[in-house]
Order: C-alpha cells, then structure tokens, then sequence
C-alpha cells in the first residue's frame, strides 16, 4: 500500500494545484478514457451493489406475494425470540474490537515507525500484513485448530487459562472476545500497514520542529502524530465499523465445525441468512439487513464527523 | 502516444465484446424460462413434459459418488450427470438453500438429490410460497408399492408427510449398544439388558476401572440416542405444521437423570466422538457405547479413530427400561434419496433411486451403512458376519431396525441444533440436565414456532 503526496490534504500543495488546474477550465485527470477506466467498476456497482440494495428495500416492504406489508418483516424479525440475542452478541464483539482495534493497530504503527532500525521496520511491517494475505475463510478455518486444546500449538497457554477441551473454549462468554482476536488477527495488518503510510506523510519539518523544542517520542506521539493521525483513524473505525456489524464468517464457521454449539443464528447477518434459507422468508431477510444498514449508517456519521472525516483545513 | 493510437480500436473490440456477451445472456436466460410446460401427472403431482432419452443430473455427496459409480456400470444406457455436494450434512442445509433458490429462479433442479438428513421431506413436500413441492410423490406409481413395501418397517417414516412417501432411504441409523467383548470378559462383567442395569455398571467401572466410558453425550445427536430410546416426547410432529413437546414427563427425567449421574462418575463423558480429545483419552478404553448402527465404521473400525482391533467388538440389542416389556431405540441420520418433481425424466430418475437403494450392486457390495431395504439389509448382515470382525453375529442391528420409536418425528426444524446451542454450552459450564428440561422445552418451542410450527 503506497499513499500517493499529492493526493493528500495535510500537504497545502494539492488545493493549490487543483486550484490552477480548475483555472485552465478543465477538471484534472478527466479524459474519456478516464470513463472506460471507471466504467467497469460503475457496471459491477449498479450490478452487484445498487441494484440488490434496492430489491431488498423492495423486499422489506413487500410480503411473499408481493403485495405491500408496511412495516410487518420489521415488526416480525424484531420480535423473533433470536433478534435481540444476536443484536448483544454483535454489540459485545464491535466493542471489544473496535476497541482493540483503534488502541493496537495505531500503537504498534507508531512502533514500527518510531524503529530505526530498516531491516526490523520492513520485516515487522510484512509479518503484520501476512495474515491479511490469507483469505478471510481459510484464516478462521485456521483457528480452529488453535482455538482446539487437544490440538492447538498454544494449548498449554489454553490450559493455563483454565480450558481443557474446545467445547469449553467456545462458550457464549466467551465468543465475542474469540471472534474479535480472529478479526483482529486477520484484519489489523493491513491497517498497520496504513497506519505507517499515514505517518510517513506527516511532513518531516513538522516533526522536527517538535524534536527542537524537546519534545520525546511519547509527547510526539500524543501532541503531533495523534492529532494528525485522527482521519486515518475515522476511517478505520467506519471502514471496520462496516465490516463488524456484518459479522458472519467467523460464527458460521465455527457453528458448523463445533456440530452447531456456536449458534448458526449468532450474529444479525447470520439471522437474516437464517431466515432466507431456512425459512424461506426474503421478506424477513431483507429488513433484517436494512436495520443493519440504518444502524450501521448512524454509527459511521458519528465516526465521521467526530473523526473530521471530510472537513478541510484552510 | 503509441497508447492513443490502440486505445480506439481496442475499445471498439471491448464493446463489441460487451454487447455479444450481453446477447448470449439474455439467451441463456430466454432458455431456461422456457424449459418445460407443465400438464397433471398420473403419479399425484404436476409433471413436466417428460422425454425419456434426457440426462438426469444426480447431486450426491462424496461417499454417495461409489452409488452413482455402481448405477452407470449397470445401467450404461442410462444419461447420468453426477454432481457432487456436501449433501446438506453438518446443519449446512444446503439442499434446501439450493432448491429454494431453483423454485425463485423457476429452473434449474436436479432430477435426483441424496440428502444425509432425514428430515428434508417435511419442507421437500410442501408447496414453497405457492411454488409446487420439490419432492415427487413415490408411492403414487412412480415406485412400484411391492419395492416399498420391502422396505424395513419403519424404515420410510421420515420420508412419509401426510401419509404420503416422498423419499427412499439409503440407510438406516438405528441406535443399538456397543460394546467391547474383550474387556467385558476380562473385566468379569455381563452385557446389561436394561438401562437401569446399564447405569449401574457405569457406576462400578467408574470405582473398579476408572478411566474407562461406557458411552459419550458431547454431540448434538445425545438426545437422540438417551431421549429417543427413553420415549422422551421432545419431538412429535403431529402434523405438516403441528409439534408436542413434553420435556417434563417421567420418560423424559429418567434418561436426563441417567447422562447426569454418568457424566458426573465420568463414565459417559461430555465430548463428542467425533473429536481428537476422544481419540486421544478414549482409545481402547470403551467398554460400551450406544450409537447408531454407523458407529460400527465410523469411530470402531476405523484407522483414524478408536480402531478397535478384529474379535473385539460386538453389538447387543437396544436396552430396556425397567418395567416396559418392548424396548424401543432412537436414530440418527440415515440418508434419503429424492426424485425432483420438476423431472423432465421421471423414469430414468424413478430408475436411479430404486438401484441406489435395492440393488446389491450397490446397498450390500460397497455402501458402508445398514440398507434401508430389507432383503439388502439381509444380506449386508451376512456380509459383515462373514467378515468376521465382530464379536457376535450382527442381528441385534437388524431387530433394532423396525424398533425405532415412532413418537420421534422429522420435522422442518433440527432437534440437534436446538440440543447442541442451547443444553451443550449449559451442560459444559456445569448444569444438569435434569434442571435444563424445562430450558430445553422453551428452545424447541422457540424453534418450532419461528418454523410456523403449533407448538401443544
């Protein structure tokens, strides 16, 4: 991941720029084949984005008929005895990762940062990234085996944790913490790896300027990177946010491989799977999977503006 | 500038490209809505126009594919497309999820499923949101009644909906005792006949020879093997769309209070067997084990598992409760067969199904599970005797094959889900199943009303 100077805001070049470049009377970069460039994504989107988005607004609304239901699959699915233990379920683990996820993925960012040492940085910044590399399947698939006393590489650390067989493992308590060090596992890499662009692009005179007036790695840290950091952190936190509400490999997953003692209706997503394919209700799935966007939706205005997200500094 | 000179040719291409792949599209899917006009059949359900000389596509599971094998040898005139799936197994449901997505699209069945669950006719034989019911009718003439009728009694419950047959069963999954001959004989001990007295001896091998089992309640399948047998009236599907649950009766207590008291001396451990903590702690240390038929290759005669040397293991028939003069048994899977009501070849499929599940091509010389079809079965016990890797001869499988309790349904819902959710995780953090009866009923409960059961 390389993130390009000049298509950053916390540089004042770029505003200039694109001020000159509106005074020629042509908006940078748009040539026709620029629309060949973007047309095939814009195809894919209306295809495999808007286009089910909208059925399942339809959905939602309709019944199996297809007449209007108004606000019945609603009113249905939040009353299903399954909703609000799912609801918690998915609470419980955005917290525990979201948290875990803001707090370790900057902090071992600005480690990898603050080494001077090359050959440590590059090497730390690929182990890192490596599990991201691995496709989101296989790598909980992976975990199974860890999370397995009898056959874990870590089972003594599970066993000094008071764990001696998988079933005691994966006790309700104790999922969203699973799944979220999965997550983090298998996601934080790629973050860090972010996160250390991002810091390379906070300009040296800055820095340095801090360094004069006696300021340690840690004040640096806290008063310079931090602050400047605080869009790339937004952004994660609703990129992430996205992710998490629609928690649903790990639980399948692992409902599947432990015969069904995790739960196959665990989180939101995995209910409204439920109900599309073992009920057979499309209507039922389709609002479930509207309340998950309105929530989401809410959740990352807050990141966003909270986190400055599309202001610009004059 | 050597790129402004190719851009213009090359998108020329793409779009031509574009449009064709755009045309073939909407051919393909001109074709598929216009495959088949239906007209009432003469076997109870709406056929399609029928051509004799079509490929059947057949979906199966891996095991499945030596049955698909074994028909083409036989039948080498008849199409076959043989497809491979997970065959619904594991709570997977994808036989269901497939078929359901087949009737939105209005195209695309398969002619012949094999499903691993036993309970897929309760949905495969109702209309789907007014779409015609997936499975054929079988005993409307489809399949001869005398090849039903040789069907070990029993045998066609979970494929039987309103008194109507709409599968054929591969294999039977009767539970029975297991037992280890050798270490009964040298531990000095007799075969138990009823439950009481199987306790009973859980209790002395837990003080005499700690650290052997005499069985196991860690999988979702438990309350099938102890409730099921106990005539535990957890699950009786009274109608399409009506189910009893009385997880309070005396029935249903006993077989509670016996998991209770042997997982407490830890003689029938909370784990599955199907885990490498049993293999590991468990190996030659089960003394007995009430399973289905399907233990046999699965966890004893199996490498990968306890592998039980030849001579030692043998089979006793399902236990009594003290007082009751017949003993019934519960089960555990046992696949069936579906023929697709959308079949453009309903004879070729009708075929299929009879050979998987009749013919000793198939059912005596390759499948590894008990046949479903009498005479087959007959002939797979004499196999296996002849084998001579058990103990005893193999007969109590057989009586214990018409013995399964029928006030144990197959409804739309699965037992073993709502068991291993809601009692397993429960049972782990130390409950006892006694006190979780009354938790148990409200999860099934729960369950079958979000399935559009009436729960009584």
């Amino acid at each position: 991941m390389t993130l390009a100077r000049q298509g950053d805001t916390l540089t004042a070049g770029a505003r200039e720029r694109r001020r000159a470049a509106a005074r020629e009377g042509r908006a940078p970069g748009r040539t026709r084949i620029g629309y060949l460039f973007v047309s095939l994504y814009a195809f894919l989107t209306l295809a495999f984005g808007i286009a089910p988005a909208v059925y399942s607004v339809v959905l939602a609304f309709t019944n199996a008929d297809g007449g209007f239901a108004g606000l019945d699959n609603f009113s249905k699915v939040v009353t299903d005895f399954r909703f609000w233990p799912a609801v918690l379920h998915v609470t419980a683990y955005l917290v525990i990762w979201l948290i875990g996820l803001l707090i370790f993925v900057v902090a071992l960012a600005l480690i990898v940062h603050a080494l001077s040492v090359r050959w440590a940085s590059t090497s730390l910044r690929f182990v890192y990234y490596l599990p991201g590399a691995l496709a989101g399947a296989s790598s909980v698939l992976l975990w199974l085996f860890v999370l397995d006393p009898t056959a874990s590489p870590v089972s003594g650390l599970l066993r000094a944790m008071g764990f001696t067989s998988f079933v005691q493992v994966i006790q309700p308590g104790n999922l969203p913490a699973i799944f979220a060090i999965i997550a983090f596992w298998t996601g934080a890499g790629g973050w860090i790896v972010i996160m250390y662009g991002a810091l390379n692009n906070i300009s040296t005179e800055v820095i340095e300027a801090a360094r004069i007036d006696g300021a340690n790695a840690v004040q640096t840290a806290l008063r310079i990177q931090l602050p400047m950091l605080r869009k790339w952190i937004a952004y994660m936190g609703v990129m992430s946010l996205a992710a998490g509400t629609q928690l649903f490999v790990e639980p399948q997953l692992l409902s599947q491989a432990s015969n069904a003692i995790v739960p196959n209706d665990y989180s939101l997503n995995q209910l409204a799977y439920q109900y599309a394919f073992q009920q057979n209700d499309f209507n039922g799935a389709a609002a479930i999977s509207l309340l998950l966007l309105v929530v989401a939706l809410l959740l990352s205005w807050v990141f966003v503006t909270r986190g400055g997200l599309f202001e610009r500094e004059e | 500038m050597v790129g402004i000179h190719t851009v213009g040719p090359r998108r020329t291409a793409a779009l031509r490209v574009t449009a064709l792949g755009a045309a073939t599209a909407v051919l393909v899917l001109a074709g598929c809505s216009t495959g088949g006009s239906s007209a009432n059949g003469s076997y109870g359900f709406p056929q399609a126009t029928q051509d004799t000389s079509s490929t059947i596509t057949v979906w199966v599971d891996a095991d499945r594919q030596a049955a698909a094998k074994a028909f083409q040898k036989a039948h080498p005139n008849t199409k076959i497309k043989v497809v491979t799936y997970d065959g619904s197994a594991n709570g997977s449901n994808s036989f269901r999820t497939k078929m359901q997505l087949f009737d939105r699209a209005g195209s695309g069945w398969p002619d012949v499923v094999f499903s691993s669950q036993n309970n897929d006719a309760a949905w495969a034989s109702q209309k789907n949101n007014g779409k015609q019911a997936f499975a054929a009718v079988l005993d409307k003439g489809l399949v001869p009644n005398d090849t039903l009728s040789k069907f070990t009694p029993g045998a066609l419950n979970p494929c039987t909906v309103s008194g109507q047959v709409y599968c054929l069963r591969n294999d039977l999954a009767q539970t029975v005792l297991w037992y280890n001959k050798s270490l009964m004989d040298r531990f000095g001990y007799t075969v138990p006949t009823t439950w009481e007295e199987y306790e009973a001896l859980g209790e002395k091998l837990a003080k005499e020879h700690p650290g052997y089992i005499v069985g196991a309640q860690g999988d979702a399948w438990t309350p099938e093997v102890f409730m099921w047998a106990s005539k535990c009236e957890a699950n009786n599907i009274t109608g399409p769309k009506s189910v009893t649950v009385k997880t309070d009766s005396t029935t249903c207590k006993r077989a509670a209070s016996l998991l209770d008291t042997l997982r407490g001396d830890g003689t029938v451990p909370n784990v599955s067997v199907f885990t490498p903590e049993f293999v590991k702690n468990y190996t030659g240390k089960v003394l007995m084990m009430p399973g289905p038929a399907w233990y046999a290759g699965a966890i004893f005669n199996n490498p990968q598992s306890l592998n039980v040397p030849p001579g030692q293991l043998a089979v006793s028939a399902p236990l009594l409760w003290k007082g009751e003069d017949k003993a019934v048994t519960g089960n555990v899977g046992g696949g069936t067969w579906f023929i697709s009501s959308h079949s453009t070849n309903l004879k070729a499929a009708a075929e299929f199904v009879q050979f998987v599940t009749t013919a000793d091509d198939y059912q005596v010389n390759v499948a590894p599970g008990y046949p479903a079809y009498a005479p087959a079965a007959q002939k797979w016990i004499a196999k296996q005797d002849a084998s001579k890797y058990f103990a005893t001869p193999l007969q109590p499988i057989a009586t214990a094959g018409s013995q399964v309790w029928d006030g144990w349904g197959y409804g739309l819902f699965s037992q073993e889900a709502v068991w291993a959710k809601t009692m397993t995780p429960a049972i782990t953090s130390g409950t006892s199943i006694v006190d979780l009866l009354p938790t148990w009923q409200q999860a099934i409960e729960n369950q079958a009303k979000v399935n559009g059961y009436t729960v009584s």
